[in-house]
């Protein structure tokens, strides 16, 4: 029964994101932000998910560089005070409750937890191997039966990182 | 439950990203509704007592969790990354055009 280890697993990312969200400073939100990242990689691995769980893991010590490297390079290291404050905040508190009342009643209509309708992807459990000679299911769907998605993938990535050097380049641009 | 929690970690990046006047906190916000999106997708295809979805020879009949939702959050994770590092790379260059992260800060136009 690997429910108790998930539902305290969830519970560590909660409160981790909440003192990444209301830390003072930022570098302690980074690594709240770990924390969370790290768990969700534990969790995945509780679910049955080993590939994604290493993906999570490669893909968080990535994230945590480039935030680190963001925060470094301001001065005000401090989060941001600003005024009407507390008018702010009651409205977003509002807006989220009622938020989550909605999705409450929405989340009542799927599934429950455990027990999977899985319509479309029995097939692929039933045929991957046969069709596709992949022993890894997951790599079968990746890379045979849904294969345009991770082209359009491939599509992304090479775009958001030619934005990236676009926008980081220095070649160009007025020195001031 | 389950996905209540899940949903309850989404409605803390959400609040983040609403409240918060610095620039990196607001990508925080972003990445910490990401983690929870992912959790979700891969708690939908979740089947108790089922395992990973790795054909062994000579296991018999056994049941495995969805492998779909898998294949997708794997997409979903990179993509995650790639526009991780465009939103920082944003934000750095903006960092040097006005040197503060303070969004009621960034609003006047400068050439």
């Amino acid at each position: 029964m690997p429910e108790i280890e998930l539902y305290l697993l969830i519970t560590l990312m909660i409160v981790g994101a909440l003192v990444a969200v209301h830390t003072r400073y930022l570098i302690s939100a980074v690594i709240s932000l770990a924390v969370v990242g790290m768990a969700l990689a534990v969790a995945f691995l509780y679910m049955q998910a080993p590939d994604i769980a290493i993906t999570q893991i490669v893909v968080e010590v990535l994230a945590l560089v480039i935030l680190i490297i963001a925060v470094s390079i301001g001065k005000e290291v401090v989060d941001i005070k600003g005024k009407w404050e507390t008018l702010t905040i009651g409205v977003t508190v509002l807006f989220v409750v009622i938020f989550a009342i909605f999705a409450y009643r929405a989340l009542a209509d799927l599934p429950p937890f455990g027990s999977p309708l899985m319509t479309v992807s029995q097939r692929y459990v039933e045929e991957g191997l046969k069709q596709t000679g992949s022993a890894n299911l997951v790599t079968s769907i990746l890379l045979d039966f849904r294969a345009y998605d991770t082209l359009g993938e491939a599509t992304i990535l090479f775009t958001a990182i030619l934005g990236a050097f676009a926008v980081l380049r220095n070649i160009g641009r007025k020195a001031k | 439950m389950m996905f209540f929690l899940c949903f309850v970690l989404f409605l803390i990046g959400l609040y983040c990203v609403l409240i918060k006047k610095n620039l990196l906190k607001i990508v925080m916000g972003i990445v910490i509704m990401e983690y929870s999106v992912n959790l979700f997708l891969i708690t939908v295809g979740y089947k108790a007592g089922a395992v990973a979805p790795i054909v062994t020879e000579g296991a018999g009949k056994v049941s495995f969790v969805d492998p779909l939702p898998q294949a997708l959050v794997i997409t979903a994770i990179v993509i995650g990354i790639a526009t991780l590092a465009l939103i920082v790379a944003l934000c750095m260059r903006v960092y040097d055009r006005y040197k503060t992260f303070d969004i009621t800060k960034i609003r006047r136009l400068r050439g």
